[in-house]
């Protein structure tokens, strides 16, 4: 619209060369995009936000109607992983970067090298649901035994009350927050010292409907994924912090009260403390916001936080 | 050069006043000619910059290990190597007869008709895109494995290798064609004249008479297969295992180029995995140029001895 405008200045400007008749067409066609109320300010703010894939439809959803309501400001919304979002933010080509896990100590130093002291703000939390094909009769797993499935100490689902089948692991690839945090919370059971790894076997997927396409349909398969991107055809298993504990489904409930053992915060960082446009739209995503997070099959930051 | 110092020299005496157009062209063309070389030279370079820092951040044994665990500086080049070259001679191999009988029968067996509809249907068959037929692999092809072949997953070498082959036979089959075609006619006559049947005349005549021009067919079939990525990284399930033993094929494998994909996005300009990965991209480079070069010396050895067989 702002373009067809510029086009009728422009003819407006030559018009001596120009029928009358035609002069009022031109006015004419120009009319109505003129009083129509491009009333949009001349100054749009625009927001650059990118990260975790994880992430990344909650913040479309959240960047929609914000910009619904606002619409001096443009969002801009892209994935491709905590780490790319980090890195983006450190170069100073993104205003916000979406993680689904902390900065590592070198990518603040790396920050800081730069001239930027990050600031984190925890935005929702996810819980990693642990998923199996529906035909696998095995509903609860403990941590440990999660542990040992993906490091190929269990490697038949007979070893776990299912059928005589092999197991195959199915990952994230290791440019994924969620990968990061289910080594270090399920396989290395939060030990900073272990030196626990994924199995060589495991096959690491580039995408989330990667892993759920292979759960789908192949009944040997166990996977793991944000809460938010666990689709009905899919069996959730239920996990169990040790032996003792109770198996529990991840709902907003069980995460809330913390009961669920693999949740999450999820984080969006800045380049240094934020400021105008982009700190009113953080302070609304974390209050107002907030509302939209359950919708997509994450969980809101609840009183029990 | 020569030949064109020359054929300057015979124009000569046909010039009437400076040709100096003639000559700006002439220029412009070989310019033009000589940036190739120049663009694979700096890219070739900008790799060596990128890349060769890993050799010595990370010690040897380190590098040439089994394990590939770049988030926790294990950078065991190993499987991967090993990965990309299993799925490359897999596919090779499925290629190489489907591929070699398809040009045999396009070349001497199909009327001309058939020959005009087959020869452009299968350029075009080059033309699909890697990720559709990655697609296809993802949802068709590897459930398929799975139930038929009773792999684990379907995500497995065998299954990448299929597609590999599927998506290296244009190429064979049309350098294959050609050979074919550089044989003398003089050849087919002589021996269908000694009394030979048609096929005996293919089998024992035209085809060994081709076979280096088969050979180089192979061998540019390869190379397009050891450089595909999108593919390989949606159907070989990519964990990153030593592809060792009669069952890799029905194994899942990571293979070079899926790992620079899948990884490049992520990593920290100037880290250790960031000279990795160029790393590979070097080795890469040197075995698809060994493999191009070995193709292109045959090639120009047969020239020289008069048509590409």
């Amino acid at each position: 619209m702002p373009m067809g405008l510029e086009l009728c200045r422009r003819k407006v400007h030559g018009w001596h060369g120009l029928g009358p008749a035609l002069v009022l067409i031109l006015m004419l066609g120009c009319h109505p995009s003129a009083g129509s109320g491009e009333a949009r300010p001349r100054a749009v703010k625009i927001i650059e936000n990118k990260g975790s894939d994880t992430l990344v439809n909650l913040a479309l959803a959240w960047a929609e109607t914000y910009m619904h309501d606002h619409p001096q400001v443009r969002i801009s919304v892209t994935g491709g992983g905590s780490g790319t979002g980090i890195a983006a933010m450190i170069n100073g080509t993104v205003d916000i970067a979406n993680a689904s896990r902390e900065m590592k100590p070198e990518e603040v130093a790396a920050a800081k090298a730069n001239g930027i002291g990050p600031v984190e703000f925890t935005v929702a939390r996810d819980a990693i649901a642990v998923v199996v094909n529906p035909a696998n009769p095995v509903n609860g797993l403990t941590i440990d035994q999660l542990a040992d499935i993906y490091t190929s100490k269990i490697t038949n689902w007979r070893q776990v009350g299912g059928d005589d089948r092999p197991i195959v692991l199915l990952s994230r690839e290791s440019n994924s927050g969620t990968y990061m945090y289910f080594l270090e919370h399920v396989i290395q059971q939060g030990k900073p010292k272990s030196k626990e790894m994924f199995s060589p076997e495991t096959l690491l997927m580039p995408s989330s409907e990667g892993i759920s396409a292979e759960v789908r349909q192949n009944p040997n398969a166990i996977g793991y994924d944000g809460l938010g991107y666990v689709t009905d055809d899919q069996k959730v298993v239920a996990v169990a912090k040790n032996a003792d504990s109770p198996f529990v489904l991840p709902s907003v409930g069980t995460v809330n009260d913390g009961s669920y053992p693999i949740s999450r915060p999820l984080y969006m960082y800045t380049a240094g403390e934020p400021e105008g446009t982009v700190k009113a739209y953080l302070q609304w995503l974390l209050t107002e916001g907030q509302e939209q997070v359950l919708r997509l099959g994450f969980v809101p930051l609840g009183r029990n936080r | 050069m020569g030949a064109m110092d020359v054929t300057m020299r015979n124009d000569q005496p046909y010039r009437s006043g400076p040709h100096w157009s003639e000559f700006a062209i002439e220029a412009l063309i070989r310019v033009l000619g000589f940036s190739t070389i120049g663009f694979v030279l700096l890219i070739f370079f900008f790799l060596l910059r990128e890349g060769l820092p890993i050799f010595s951040e990370v010690p040897p044994a380190n590098l040439f290990g089994t394990r590939w665990y770049p988030t926790f500086e294990q950078f065991g080049i190993w499987p991967l190597l090993l990965g990309s070259a299993v799925v490359t001679i897999a596919a090779t191999l499925m290629a190489l007869p489907l591929g070699v009988a398809t040009a045999v029968f396009i070349r001497e067996v199909a009327p001309n008709w058939a020959r005009e509809i087959l020869k452009p249907l299968i350029e075009t068959l080059a033309g699909i895109p890697s990720v559709v037929l990655g697609f296809f692999g993802m949802t068709v092809l590897a459930p398929l494995v799975r139930e038929v072949l009773g792999a684990p997953t379907g995500l497995t070498v065998f299954t990448g290798a299929l597609i590999l082959a599927y998506m290296a036979l244009p190429t064979i089959i049309s350098v294959a064609e050609d050979a074919l075609d550089a044989v003398p006619k003089s050849y087919r006559d002589a021996g269908l004249a000694l009394g030979a049947t048609r096929w005996q005349t293919i089998w024992r005549v035209t085809v060994p008479s081709a076979r280096s021009g088969i050979a180089v067919a192979v061998m540019l079939g390869m190379g397009r297969a050891i450089g595909e990525t999108m593919t390989v990284m949606m159907v070989t399930g990519n964990a990153a295992r030593m592809p060792l033993g009669l069952d890799a094929l029905l194994k899942p494998v990571r293979t070079m180029t899926a790992t620079i994909a899948a990884e490049m996005g992520e990593v920290a300009n100037g880290s250790t995995h960031y000279h990795a990965l160029f790393g590979i991209g070097i080795i890469l480079f040197v075995v698809t140029f060994l493999i191009n070069l070995t193709a292109a010396s045959s090639i120009f050895k047969k020239q020289r001895k008069g048509g590409l067989r």
